[in-house]
């Protein structure tokens, strides 16, 4: 940590950690009540479950982002934040937001919910992972403006490098992306067509350029390789990430009650969408092989390293697995996209985030690296939780391959109700790993209690000894 | 001389990618908002139907549901729901909720009046009439 105003940074990551905890809590439950329909019924209906858990995973992932930029952009643009304190305000104010929001939901029927605050007014609810009440949505809006007014002007006065401003123009473009939340039109097709410019936009556009923008700048300070060719990378893989991207959206047109010829633009140009990610493979290893110097934070290396590969099984596979017209036919609205969300938000956003974490608390903290104990638990909680989300993604994807054969296919198609019956063996494997999901996180987060600091001379004593 | 492929080249490739692509979405967007009242039969939005969309907004039933196969896959699909049942087991079910079977996923009771689902079961039939190019393969959603 070069500027003390990158401090700010440290109550955005604390808080971005217990909202994910919060998240798998919910999920946990969610998954429960798939198995045990009366489980917390009616005091906490399936849908309320559901958009806690969406709605904490979107809240916890914007409070890392925010929390990175606040670390990221005084360090590139070498001066301090314009204002520490904007920041800090704005930190409290979008924190208490979020859980007033939650209570709103957790405590207040949703119609009711959206009575008392304005919906008929301007409609916004209903939606997923756009759940929220207008107030809630005003207040986001507001906390975007405040952060990139706060990153615009350190990037103004400060040195202007390609990845401060990727990182800049795609926080630009996360908060303008969100607009259209305030346009949901009586025509239900033009809404879901309107909808995938937030949830499209974002995670297969404007996120994968946080993405790259947060892993380059991680492996430039972990490898010490020149910023020259790191910022060439970021740049091809943006510019493959919008040019299959952005028509590539199209895979959610195929049967909303768009044209048909979605059909073919969609499946040509989202077929593409893997290869951003394959790229973001082939530039970690890459910079990993180049490396200058041998960073102490080996958890943080095995994050930064393991976010592409992952993101790339849950995007890039799973995602292709489902994008081609003639197979999403039979897998449209199916626990298989249940199945390439998880694994996808997971490698991709959810670990990054953990990444810039991993990385730049242990220099929040004044250490360059935590003890190599502590990074054990890490490194073991890292294991436990990826282990377990890919035998999540496993189980989803068998429940829905079942639901694709036995409901959407053959000549005596069974029922919804009757095909979950056949499913349970799934939703049980799913909630076992979601418990191992949930022991993983709690060996992650138990790391940030083992003190320590990484100490050169006695490990270079029992590198030596060894 | 090797020709040297340089980080503003790069840079250009993106910035050029984007605006071209972009522009052609937009391009499609207005031909797609042409035809989508035409393939929705926008023209059949009465009152009722929008009332109904309204109350199935708020009370969130794609937190469980499927609409066209968007929403939650906790609960039966409702885009072809009118086509499967018909509007009076709709209004039954929906009134009759919560079914409270032990342990079966549950639907809560939402103390609809009479009017209020008879606009639901508008909306729900003018979905059913959506061209959404076959989808779903068959009535079981
Ligand atoms: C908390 C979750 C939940 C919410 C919210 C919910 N439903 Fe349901 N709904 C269910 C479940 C579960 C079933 C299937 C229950 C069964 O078969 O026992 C169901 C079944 C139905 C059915 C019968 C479908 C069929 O094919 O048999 C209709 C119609 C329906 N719901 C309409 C609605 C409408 C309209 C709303 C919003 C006003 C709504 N539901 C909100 C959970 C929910
Ligand atoms: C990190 C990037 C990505 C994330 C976080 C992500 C996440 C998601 C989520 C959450 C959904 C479900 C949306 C809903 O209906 O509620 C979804 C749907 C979908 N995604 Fe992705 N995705 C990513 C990348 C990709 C890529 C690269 C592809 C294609 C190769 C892809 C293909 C699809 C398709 C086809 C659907 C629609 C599934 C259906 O019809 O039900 N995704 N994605
Ligand atoms: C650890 C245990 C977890 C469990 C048991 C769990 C369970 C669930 C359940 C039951 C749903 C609702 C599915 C439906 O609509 O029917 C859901 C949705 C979702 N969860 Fe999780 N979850 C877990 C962890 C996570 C994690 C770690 C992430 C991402 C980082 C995540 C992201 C999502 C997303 C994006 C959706 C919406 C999916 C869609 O619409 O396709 N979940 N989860
Ligand atoms: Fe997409």
């Amino acid at each position: 940590m070069k500027y003390s105003s990158q401090k700010v940074a440290m109550p955005y990551f604390i808080a971005a950690l217990a909202l994910f905890f919060g998240q798998i809590v919910f999920g946990l439950i969610a998954g429960l009540q798939y198995l045990d329909g009366t489980f917390l019924f009616p005091d906490l209906p399936f849908n309320v479950t559901r958009m806690s858990h969406t709605n904490l995973l979107i809240v916890w992932l914007l409070m890392a982002f925010m929390g990175a930029a606040y670390y990221i952009v005084p360090e590139e643009a070498q001066t301090e934040l314009y204002s520490p304190k904007l920041a800090l305000v704005t930190f409290w104010v979008f924190l208490a937001a979020a859980a007033l929001t939650l209570a709103g939901y957790l405590f207040v029927p949703y119609s009711q919910l959206a009575a008392m605050t304005g919906d008929a007014i301007l409609p916004t609810m209903g939606r997923g992972y756009l759940e929220q009440p207008l107030p809630t949505k005003i207040g986001i809006v507001l906390v975007a403006l405040s952060l990139l007014f706060n990153v615009t002007m350190t990037l103004i006065k400060g040195r202007k490098t390609s990845l401060n401003l990727i990182l800049i123009g795609s926080l630009w473009g996360l908060a303008l992306l969100f607009l259209p939340a305030f346009y949901f039109p009586d025509d239900t097709v033009k809404a879901s067509y309107g909808w995938w410019w937030i949830v499209h936009g974002w995670v297969e556009g404007d996120w994968e350029l946080i993405l790259g923008a947060l892993l380059g700048f991680i492996l430039i300070k972990m490898t010490g390789v020149d910023r020259e060719i790191v910022e060439k990378w970021l740049y091809i893989i943006i510019a493959m990430t919008l040019m299959t991207g952005i028509i590539g959206i199209g895979h959610h047109y195929y049967y909303i009650g768009a044209p048909a010829y979605w059909i073919w633009l969609g499946s040509i140009f989202s077929a593409l969408e893997p290869i951003p990610f394959l790229l973001l493979v082939a530039f970690a290893f890459k910079m990993l092989l180049q490396r200058r110097r041998e960073h102490p934070n080996k958890a943080a290396m095995l994050w930064a390293l393991a976010t592409p590969i992952v993101a790339f099984l849950g995007a890039g596979l799973w995602g292709f697995m489902i994008t081609l017209a003639p197979v999403q036919y039979y897998t449209h609205g199916t626990n298989f996209t249940a199945a390439h969300g998880h694994l996808a938000f997971f490698g991709a956003y959810a670990m990054v985030s953990l990444s810039i974490i991993s990385y730049a608390m242990p220099l929040l903290r004044g250490r360059e690296a935590n003890s190599p104990s502590a990074q054990r638990w890490e490194m073991t909680g890292f294991w436990i939780m990826v282990f377990s989300m890919i035998v999540i993604t496993l189980a989803l994807t068998g429940a829905g391959i079942v639901t694709a054969f036995l409901q959407r296919s053959g000549d005596n198609p069974l029922g919804f109700m009757q095909v979950q019956d056949k499913e349970r063996v799934f939703f049980w494997i799913r909630e076992f790993a979601g418990l191992g999901f949930f022991s993983g996180l709690l060996v992650y987060l138990g790391s940030f209690f083992i003190s320590g600091e990484y100490d050169y001379a006695s490990e270079a004593k029992q590198a030596l000894s060894a | 001389m090797q020709q040297v492929f340089t980080k503003s080249m790069a840079r250009n490739i993106f910035l050029g990618g984007a605006a071209f692509f972009l522009i052609i979405y937009l391009v499609l967007t207005y031909d797609s908002w042409q035809q989508i009242p035409k393939r929705d039969h926008a023209d059949q939005m009465t009152p009722a139907v929008i009332a109904g969309k309204y109350l199935v907004d708020t009370h969130d039933c794609i937190g469980c549901h499927t609409i066209n196969g968007e929403g939650s896959y906790y609960a039966p699909e409702l885009g072809n729901v009118y086509k499967r049942r018909g509007g009076a087991f709709i209004e039954a079910w929906i009134r009759a909720q919560p079914t409270g079977v032990a342990g079966r996923r549950q639907m809560p009771q939402f103390n609809f009046t009479q009017s209020q689902l008879d606009d639901i079961v508008a909306y729900l039939k003018w979905l059913s009439n959506i061209d959404t190019n076959n989808w779903p393969p068959n009535i079981q959603g």
